[in-house]
């Protein structure tokens, strides 16, 4: 449910007035952050939420003083805690604050804790710099922190090395890190966003429960309107710097009264599976069956390990419909994807594409295949060739089978206009699109060879919200127009929900349940369907009716 | 997130082209390209700025010391060692490069074979180790032994050493773009190997290899006149820089010169190609750059 607590007699903790950040020595190009306030009170959680380049990261980095040098620094403004400015501090002071008045976690916590270092040193280490206990009263104090945490079997964890733990277990040590002094603001950058929604609906839990038990003010900072949903008290909804809008949860989600927060919520793709659509009597493009892909290593003599990536997946699909894959990390939804691509080859079962047997064909018998078949992927910055124009990237396919250039050219600009681009891109290179104008470029040289299938691997996870809703209701379009079959691998339940006509959801490289979108997600009849479906971020409200979901 | 990955590449063309401007790479660039000009015109003209044939003997006029006539003195046959010095350096020049174009040509095709292939992978790689456990004066050595002493010879002895460093960065390179999606979308569009090992692939190669060329020529550069030094490199008729000091070796007390003049040469080409290298590798990899300070 949404937090409804009455925090104005608490005392305020974090006050920002007026803050402007400015590209360093660069007075004539617009501000990062122009004049934006806002304030914390003790116990209370505010959510920055905004989509990339809004500045919610820029705020959390200049309250902590870690602005980088050189490229931003603050123009004008307060940052009081507690009644200092923290602006006016030495680095010196803001060295001590750090940890002991102010702390912060961070999206990937791999890359936060040092690799070479044990966690229970590098928690112990922060205690070195702020206390002078001895050995043993710190210890005593990490394994306490550690058990808050709830870290399970915390002797052995105070032992271990950032990659022995999983990632729920290194935000935990994290959090663990950041709260044992007790600051009265904890700053969370984004903390949930790498880690799977099982996990992340634990740390949320555990954030909540901290803060309630030390009365920690937190400053949350997510493009996630889930999440926002889940622990905030109030939000800030900022855009370009600027903050556009601030208010009590429940007011900002019922009764938005800025046109870009209408925008944002109503961009949240629903929890509630769209409407079944009418099974067109078409015999299936691509079947599946018994598809199973398993990793085999170990050396001639040594012993031989098996990894069972997926196994025993089947489904037929035909054209026009959608087909959902969901799960969470290391569920095999990608090697599905792989083995049916024929990027790698499957290690038993069948794919059957239009008939034909595709699963050990070869790499030459494989090629008039291929273009039945194509592919988007996640990671927009990635999926086109950095160093080739967008005309080379689009006409390559064609190309290849021998379609001659004009033509390829012609089909080219047809479909640049159907993802709204301009003609011109044809000329300019991927570095200077955004992610969702490239997404739709992946699109449209996805479709260039009129395939009958397209997978779709976690294609709109990188994108912001309203560019993710823009790209989903091309790929509607594109199936609505040419009868196109799709594949969606995705972890977002949310989306999986708006597009799919089935549903399969994977776990560690099983099938555990598979059928209709609207009965799977509306009845799920395995545990873990379920879990997967409580997990997901405030799935007890409507974004775009802007009210609670009855259950 | 307000700061995206920087994943976003411009092209390697839009990337050299910083190199030409000073703001960006500082003056030590221009002052190398300067320097190596000087030299490359002095060495390409020696015909014309020669002032004696340097070929011809003249016992009367044995080592002596610079004067009008003999602008750095002569040697030990009486022969001037000015004219003889830059004829030396065309040698050397056309034996370094030559050498670099070999070595990344013949460890390009290797190491994306090396690197695309995965059986290919485990025995290109394990000759490669081979190669590389051999001192590679030894196989430079040994090949002039066996072949006779030839700029033929000379440039394989000098090659076939860097093949094996060219190919293990060529592998290392092409490892990790395979992964990149746009490859497996190059797969996907039906796009046949040689095109995804031409066209996708070996760009990604370039800006290492441009950096990774100027070291090879630098190396070849001292590697040859290390060889004829020793006396396993060119026939002592045609004149490189290592050659000329190795005969210089005997006359050192009575003329310096010798020994100097074309050593300072050879140290102002090593060192300018170098610094051009440098500035080469900052500039596309601007990472290198911040990491230095």
């Amino acid at each position: 449910m949404l937090r409804n607590r009455d925090l104005t007699d608490a005392p305020e903790v974090l006050r920002i007035r007026d803050l402007v950040v400015e590209l360093t020595g660069n007075t004539t190009a617009p501000p990062v952050l122009k004049g934006i306030s806002f304030d914390i009170r003790r116990g209370e959680t505010v959510c920055l939420v905004g989509e990339s380049g809004s500045g919610k990261s820029v705020t959390s980095l200049a309250t902590m003083g870690l602005l980088p040098k050189g490229a931003l620094s603050v123009r004008s403004g307060q940052i009081l805690l507690d009644g200092q400015d923290l602006l006016a501090c030495s680095a010196r002071q803001m060295k001590q604050k750090r940890a002991k008045n102010l702390a912060m976690i961070f999206q990937e916590p791999m890359t936060a804790l040092n690799p070479v270092m044990k966690v229970g040193a590098q928690i112990v280490e922060v205690l070195d710099l702020h206390t002078d206990l001895s050995a043993s009263e710190k210890r005593a104090k990490v394994i306490d922190i550690m058990e808050q945490v709830h870290l399970p079997d915390v002797a052995r964890i105070f032992d271990s090395y950032p990659h022995q733990l999983s990632g729920g277990q290194r935000q935990r040590i994290m959090i663990a890190m950041a709260l044992i002094l007790e600051p009265a603001l904890l700053i969370a950058d984004e903390p949930t966003t790498a880690l799977d929604v099982t996990t992340q609906k634990q740390i949320l839990a555990l954030i909540a429960e901290l803060q309630a038990r030390h009365g920690t003010a937190v400053l949350f900072i997510t493009h996630d309107m889930g999440v926002v949903a889940e622990i905030a008290d109030r939000v800030c909804v900022m855009r370009h710097g600027e903050i556009l809008e601030t208010g009590p949860i429940r007011q900002v989600l019922e009764a938005p009264h800025h046109g870009y927060t209408q925008a944002l919520l109503g961009a949240v793709p629903s929890l509630v599976p769209r409407a079944a659509r009418v099974l067109a009597e078409k015999p299936p493009i691509l079947i599946a069956k018994a598809l199973g892909k398993t990793y085999r290593s170990g050396s001639v003599f040594g012993k031989k390990t098996e990894i069972r990536a997926s196994h025993d997946v089947n489904f037929d699909l035909s054209p026009g419909r959608t087909l959902g894959i969901v799960g969470e990390s290391g569920s095999g939804k990608t090697t599905v994807a792989r083995s049916i691509m024929r990027l790698i080859e499957p290690t038993a079962g069948q794919i059957l594409l239009d008939g034909d047997d595709i699963a050990h064909l070869s790499t030459a018998a494989m090629k008039p295949q291929r273009r039945k078949l194509q592919v988007v992927f996640q990671d927009p910055f990635r999926s086109l060739n950095p160093r080739w124009t967008i005309a080379r990237s689009l006409t390559e396919g064609p190309l290849n089978y021998g379609v001659p250039y004009d033509k390829a050219i012609a089909e080219a600009k047809r479909l640049l206009r159907i993802v709204s681009l301009p003609e011109d891109a044809l000329k300019r290179y991927p570095h200077q699109f955004s992610g969702g104008q490239r997404q739709r470029i992946a699109i449209a040289r996805a479709v260039m060879l009129e395939p009958e299938v397209l997978v779709a691997d976690e294609a709109v996870s990188a994108l912001d919200v309203s560019v993710q809703a823009q790209v989903l209701d091309l790929l509607a379009e594109l199936q609505r127009q040419t009868g196109i079959a799709i594949i969606f691998i995705t972890h977002d339940l949310r989306v999986a929900a708006q597009i799919c006509d089935e549903v399969l959801v994977m776990k560690r490289g099983e099938v555990v349940e598979q059928g209709p979108a609207a009965q799977v997600l509306h009845d799920p009849q395995h545990d873990y369907t379920r879990a997967l479906i409580h997990a997901a971020p405030g799935r007890f409200w409507d974004f775009a009716a802007r009210t609670p979901l009855s259950a | 997130m307000a700061m995206e990955p920087n994943l976003t590449q411009k092209p390697l063309s839009l990337r050299l082209l910083s190199l030409v401007s000073p703001t960006q790479t500082g003056i030590a660039p221009f002052i190398a390209a300067f320097m190596l000009l000087a030299v490359i015109g002095l060495t390409v003209f020696s015909p014309w700025i020669a002032t004696h044939d340097p070929l011809a003997m003249d016992p009367l006029m044995r080592l002596k010391p610079p004067s009008d006539e003999y602008l750095l003195g002569t040697d030990g046959f009486g022969r001037d060692l000015f004219s003889r010095m830059i004829l030396g350096g065309r040698i050397s020049l056309l034996i370094g490069c030559a050498a670099a174009v070999t070595a990344l040509g013949l460890g390009v095709l290797i190491g994306l074979v090396a690197g695309y292939f995965r059986i290919a992978d485990a025995i290109i790689m394990r000759m490669m180790d081979a190669l590389m456990a051999m001192p590679s004066i030894l196989i430079a050595i040994a090949l002039v032994a066996l072949n006779g002493p030839s700029i033929g010879s000379v440039i394989a002895a000098i090659t076939i050493p860097e093949v094996p460093r060219v190919v293990r960065l060529v592998r290392s390179v092409v490892l990790t773009a395979r992964e990149e999606p746009y490859v497996e979308a190059a797969v996907a569009l039906g796009s046949s190997t040689p095109k995804i090992l031409f066209q996708h692939l070996l760009p990604n190669t370039m800006a290492p290899m441009i950096v990774q060329g100027t070291y090879i020529v630098a190396s070849a550069i001292l590697t040859e006149a290390l060889l004829s030094f020793l006396g396993a490199g060119i026939s002592t008729e045609i004149p490189t820089w290592g050659n000329i000091m190795a005969e210089g070796r005997q006359y050192f007390r009575i003329n310096p010169g010798i020994i100097l003049w074309p050593g300072l040469l050879l140290t102002i080409c090593v060192l300018s190609i170098n610094l051009i290298g440098d500035a080469a590798r900052d500039a596309l990899d601007p990472r290198m750059k911040k990491r230095e300070g």
